[in-house]
């Protein structure tokens, strides 16, 4: 059984740049151009762009779009006004997390919602269901592509100011008009860019001319991780609650209900069995995602850092031993190693 | 920076993107070009002590990049008489040169008709057009 791979807009750039693609949940997506590490390295030190046009997006339009989706999504959007977005989680009724996005507020009566590629489907038929009169849910992400340009020089060479993070506004660049979103999966300064998918070509063409170097999927999750940002799917899923997550920050359980805030309040008054850690080995191996974490954990995301030139990662282990600086041992291929829990984020540029 | 495409004709392989240079009794050992580019940058090399056993088709090491880990399979046996600590100490020393200052360990063969078995550089070559 063979299944046809999805492309996004700027397939044929990938291919035409020399890039390894790969499949990606569904998608045929270039996981490096030149290699994970100088592309990681790239935007930590410069500029990088992204390619995440296989990421979904879901519009929830209507005069009680507000109130579905304060229903359904865990963080308050109360707080948003039109030109704000926010991270937040769509929850089950055990507090599970079905996905994590970030929600746009466009308009009043009118929320985009960016959310993972793997979670599409299984997102807009889970508020699809749930959609109530005086609101419409549609799948949109056929309708765009998104480009994150993340680094130190990112916005510089856009030739954008500086914005509060988690803000978006109407943008033109070179000749492409699009949406300019104040976010990232990174840990550095940047953007992510949405423009209509016919338009997809000519601002990545433009974004590379401007010397952002082209960076694949390995450096995205590297990135990430030495970031210490959950991978829905490997750190955080269904079966995982936001609290033992450490994203209790994101459920807004004292200003509102929504699904599984009951589940999510007992959890929280209770405190987690396990919590989700970040941690770098203290010996030379690199930890790798399903590895066990001694004393009762599970390694959920592992690589080497680049920037840190260890084995980093995040895992569940008994809440007792989350305090950063506790020692643990995990459990590589059939050899202990060492390793160490460490504040949030793993790495962070000086400065 | 990484080594362009290359597999020398005085060189020894094993389908497993593995080869072996034959210097006396004993055999120099490291991971084809195909090998490391597949992999891309690696980022650590698990090696075996020296003085350990190594048996020919089965691992004795892992090489990992960021994104995978593999084993290495050993194209001979014998006994492990020496470890490149310059890999150990910089695994993407086996990208710059897989086949000189990227080697990865030095056997003693305990079975030198085994290195009949080993494909010469045509076959291999075919091993990786048919792949």
């Amino acid at each position: 059984m063979s299944q046809t791979l999805l492309k996004t807009p700027l397939h044929d750039r990938h291919v035409a740049l020399g890039a390894r693609m790969v499949p990606f949940a569904g998608w045929e997506m270039p996981v490096q151009y030149v290699g994970v590490i100088p592309e990681h390295r790239a935007v930590r030190a410069g500029a990088g762009a992204f390619d995440v046009s296989h990421m979904g997006e879901i519009d929830v339009e209507g005069p009680r779009a507000h109130e579905l989706l304060q229903g359904l999504l865990s963080n308050d959007l109360g707080r948003l006004e039109p030109g704000q977005a926010q991270y937040t989680l769509l929850t089950n009724e055990r507090g599970g997390i079905v996905d994590d996005l970030i929600a746009y507020r466009l308009e009043r009566h009118h929320y985009l919602l960016v959310v993972n590629a793997s979670n599409r489907d299984a997102d807009f038929r889970w508020i699809k269901e749930r959609e109530i009169a005086g609101s419409e849910v549609r799948d949109v992400s056929d309708e765009y592509a998104l480009v994150a340009v993340q680094g130190p020089d990112a916005l510089a060479k856009l030739g954008l100011g500086p914005a509060a993070s988690f803000t978006f506004s109407t943008e033109t660049i070179d000749g492409v008009e699009c949406m300019v979103n104040r976010t990232g999966y990174t840990g550095e300064e940047g953007c992510e860019i949405l423009a209509m998918a016919e338009d997809a070509g000519t601002l990545w063409d433009g974004i590379l001319a401007r010397g952002v170097v082209p960076c694949g999927l390995g450096a995205r999750d590297t990135l990430r991780l030495e970031a210490s940002l959950p991978l829905h799917g490997n750190d955080i899923g269904p079966g995982t609650d936001a609290i033992s997550a450490g994203l209790g920050w994101t459920c807004a359980l004292a200003t509102k209900e929504f699904t599984g805030s009951a589940a999510l309040a007992r959890i929280k008054e209770q405190g987690p069995e396990r919590k989700l850690v970040s941690f770098v080995m203290e010996e030379k191996a690199i930890p790798r995602q399903g590895m066990p974490i001694e004393g009762g954990g599970e390694v959920t995301s592992g690589t080497h850092s680049p920037m840190l030139d260890v084995g980093i990662g995040m895992g569940y282990v008994p809440a007792a031993a989350a305090l950063a600086g506790t020692k643990l041992t995990v459990d590589v291929r059939g050899k202990q190693r060492a390793a160490r829990v460490v504040k949030r984020p793993i790495y962070k540029r000086e400065g | 920076m990484a080594a362009a495409e290359s597999y020398p004709d005085d060189l020894k392989y094993h389908r497993e993107h593995d080869w072996a240079r034959v210097e006396g009794d004993e055999a120099v050992c490291g991971i084809t070009w195909f090998a490391q580019d597949a992999l891309g940058e690696l980022v650590h090399f698990e090696a075996p002590e020296p003085g350990s056993t190594v048996s020919k088709d089965a691992p004795y090491g892992e090489v990992e990049s960021v994104k995978a880990v593999s084993d290495v399979v050993s194209p001979v046996s014998g006994e492990v008489v020496e470890v490149n600590q310059a890999v150990v100490d910089a695994p993407e020393t086996v990208n710059d040169d897989p086949y000189g200052t990227g080697w990865l360990i030095r056997v003693r063969l305990s079975d030198p008709s085994e290195l009949d078995a080993l494909l010469d550089v045509a076959a291999y070559t075919q091993v990786l057009a048919d792949q």
